[in-house]
């Protein structure tokens, strides 16, 4: 197990050698991510840990991909996606071009979420899906589209208590404990390596979607990367959070109006 | 300053439990009165959608305020906080409360290992942990860890526990400072304010 200062040695080095700010970060979180992995590569030295982290890239790189969270489920919290289907969509329609953001979009498995709800919806063919994460090995499989079979139970649950009226099993091909969802899902997506922490705004988005990410930042980087989507999008644009998350504390209020007692904000001013 | 600090040196009661330790909650929270010096932090494993029915049986049961649980929310004395379905319960050194989606422990989110864990690296002496009926392994190693970090450990006596493999196995792997009924759990946590 490492210490409170060995960890914080750890973030300054990181960010020396490589760039990369985890000052920012949740302590309680980001330590035991560090003790997982330290555990798990079987250190016993954090001398050891650090300079392995220093001077392979490698190594830091399968570092950044397993102490960053990539635990994510389709359909997660189906009342939020009732409430996207039965609210959000209806008002997108009338656009020309929808434009959504996924930060934080981890394997994809809400990425692919939402291309069904707007296949559904008639919405797909005019929308563009841009999905980020700061770790590009889980951008890959995100990618890919291949979720594991075991989980499709419970995927498909959330898809019906979303108010999904389809056959689950139609969106993907099952194969060899694997599930691949339908190409044409993928086919508005676009995957690219964006880090909340350092890279700005790239575009103006329609919704966007970050949720249970801000759960491992503190107080001023979650303000931060708010203030980064409230710049990314458009007037009367929504934004979403995970069920325990909040802008509250990092806009100004009347700025934004939230939707009954969901994490989904709308930029009205 | 002065007022912060005094504020931050208070006592925190963890309880941890699964199948069966709902019936104990419902027998030990509507005895309690107003808790002035320390706050009690529940992490009980729950269905992954149960989205709020704990917290408003518990907030109907108890004259103690429950506080809701969000991320990054004060702890602070005087107050129920309910672990959230789906989300492990970490505790950070300013007294915020975090919140963290990742892989399940002991088939568990929340986990009471977890929570049991980070609360003792943050609480140490100040920390009292109750682990009370289930039939999960969860809970032992956070025991072990309060208890290394020199705060109190009770486990409810598994005779009991509706299902008592989860205070048996805590038993079983460390000796704790208490093993209680439940009459004797009401008392013990009366005590705590003194």
């Amino acid at each position: 197990m490492i210490e409170d200062i060995e960890l914080e040695t750890l973030i300054n080095e990181v960010y020396e050698y490589y760039g990369f700010d985890f000052g920012s970060y949740s302590r309680a979180s980001l330590k035991r991510r560090v003790n997982r992995i330290y555990q798990l590569d079987g250190f016993s030295h954090f001398e050891q840990f650090l300079s392995k982290v220093r001077y392979d890239p490698e190594y830091f790189r399968h570092m950044v991909d397993e102490i960053t969270v990539n635990v994510t489920e389709m359909f997660r919290d189906p009342s939020f996606y009732k409430v996207i289907r039965n609210q959000i969509l209806p008002l997108l329609d009338a656009k020309p071009f929808i434009r959504l953001w996924h930060a934080g979009c981890s394997t994809g498995e809400e990425v692919y979420s939402m291309a069904i709800l707007l296949k559904e919806a008639g919405l797909l063919h005019k929308s563009l899906i841009y999905a980020t994460d700061i770790n590009v090995k889980v951008l890959e499989t995100a990618k890919k589209g291949i979720f594991p079979l075991r989980m499709m139970k419970e995927y498909s649950e959330n898809y019906r208590d979303s108010g999904g009226k389809e056959d689950f099993s139609n969106y993907y091909t099952a194969n060899y404990g694997i599930a691949k969802f339908n190409e044409d899902l993928a086919q508005k997506m676009v995957f690219s390596q964006h880090n909340l922490v350092s890279d700005t705004s790239f575009n103006e988005f329609d919704v966007i979607f970050c949720r249970n990410v801000l759960i491992y930042f503190d107080n001023d980087l979650q303000k931060r990367a708010i203030n980064l989507f409230d710049d990314s999008l458009a007037l009367l644009g929504f934004l979403a959070l995970g069920t325990k998350e909040t802008i509250k504390y990092s806009v100004s209020p009347g700025k934004y109006k939230q939707l009954d007692r969901e994490k989904i904000w709308r930029k009205i001013r | 300053m002065e007022k912060d600090q005094i504020n931050s040196h208070f006592k925190v009661l963890i309880i941890g439990g699964s199948a069966g330790s709902l019936s104990v909650l419902m027998q030990v929270l509507p005895q309690l009165t107003a808790i002035k010096s320390f706050a009690i932090v529940i992490v009980v494993h729950r269905k992954s959608t149960d989205e709020q029915t704990l917290e408003k049986l518990i907030d109907l049961k108890s004259v103690v305020k429950l506080r809701q649980v969000e991320d990054k929310v004060r702890l602070l004395p005087g107050f129920i906080y309910v672990a959230p379905s789906n989300y492990h319960l970490l505790f950070e050194k300013n007294h915020k409360l975090s919140l963290d989606t990742s892989e399940k422990v002991n088939y568990s989110r929340p986990s009471i290992d977890v929570s049991f864990e980070s609360a003792a690296e943050v609480y140490k002496n100040l920390l009292i942990g109750i682990l009370l009926s289930g039939s999960n392994a969860d809970g032992t190693n956070g025991l072990k860890a309060i208890q290394k970090e020199g705060g109190t450990i009770v486990v409810q006596n598994p005779e009991t526990a509706d299902m008592p493999f989860m205070p048996n196995n805590a038993i079983q792997n460390m000796t704790p400072d208490y093993v209680l009924n439940i009459p004797e759990i009401i008392q013990f946590i009366c005590t705590i304010g003194n």
